[in-house]
């Protein structure tokens, strides 16, 4: 093992912001910062329930606008290991596994642990070890 | 105002990706690469936002209604522990790690307007709209902490 990049500053300080955003959600809103279950439940939409939604995944993306004018990143600083099939399928599992589990990182892996939510424990320790295996696998079994 | 709420929210989640650079596909996949070129700086965004949201819970739960609505709207206590959650994120654990997005990343990353964002996310839409029709709806309740 190497540990290669560890930026520990950063990590907090987005990490307590993604925290500020959840919790700025539920005290006026009442409502969970899960990105999946935000996302699904406009597929399709339910009436009077879409707009606020869609604000809120318009703002992921002001923010990572807002960001990016701040940093002077562009689009070669989103380094990509998968070509277009393993974007495809990559992206066709992301949307299909979050919709059964009703949650990914955010819903489950934030709000859900910070909740103490034993099902977001459960699904959190195993979309970690998924991702992990397949990360294994393709990088040191096929792409050894 | 719970418009405006939810994109303000939505732009300081945005801000956090960012900072953290979980909008990098390889940042991820080196946070999964334990046994490789591990980053682990993922692991302190996760612990930072967790504790941040775990006191915002506390609040609430101690609180009648949200500010702007009429009640907090929890998922379901009775959602049971069952094969629908593990298989779910066993799936999804696979396309996190294939790809190195998961979906607030994906959709924080079309601000870069890098066409692999545009698939993945295109893709994620799917999947979740398949996952949909292939399963029943999730219960929420409304009112219960």
């Amino acid at each position: 093992m190497t540990i290669v990049n560890f930026q520990p500053w950063p990590a907090l300080l987005g990490g307590v912001l993604i925290g500020l955003s959840a919790a700025l959600l539920l005290l006026l809103n009442g409502r969970l910062a899960g990105v999946s279950s935000v996302m699904g439940r406009l597929l399709p939409p339910t009436p009077g329930d879409a707009a606020w939604r869609l604000w809120f995944l318009g703002g992921l993306v002001g923010g990572g606008v807002l960001w990016r004018l701040f940093s002077g990143q562009t689009a070669a600083d989103l380094v990509f290991e998968a070509g277009v099939p393993l974007l495809l399928v990559g992206g066709l599992l992301t949307g299909f596994g979050t919709r059964l589990a009703n949650g990914c990182t955010s819903g489950h892996g934030v709000c859900g642990i910070g909740r103490l939510s034993p099902r977001s424990i459960v699904a959190t320790l195993t979309f970690m070890a998924t991702a992990a295996i397949t990360v294994y696998v393709s990088r040191h079994v096929w792409g050894a | 105002m719970r418009n405006l709420v939810a994109a303000l929210s939505g732009v300081i989640f945005g801000i956090g990706l960012g900072v953290s650079q979980m909008v990098n596909p390889e940042k991820v996949r080196n946070f999964l690469d334990v046994a490789g070129t591990w980053d682990p700086s993922l692991a302190f965004v996760m612990g930072a936002a967790v504790v941040v949201f775990f006191l915002a819970w506390r609040v609430a739960r101690q609180s009648k209604q949200p500010l702007f609505d009429t009640h907090f709207r929890w998922p379901d206590k009775g959602m049971a522990l069952d094969a629908r959650l593990l298989s779910g994120a066993a799936i999804f654990g696979v396309g996190w790690g294939l790809v190195g997005f998961c979906p607030g990343p994906a959709i924080t990353s079309l601000a870069y307007f890098a066409t692999q964002s545009a698939i993945f996310v295109a893709a994620m839409v799917a999947g979740s709209w398949l996952g949909g029709l292939w399963a029943p709806k999730a219960r929420v309740v409304d009112v219960a902490a």
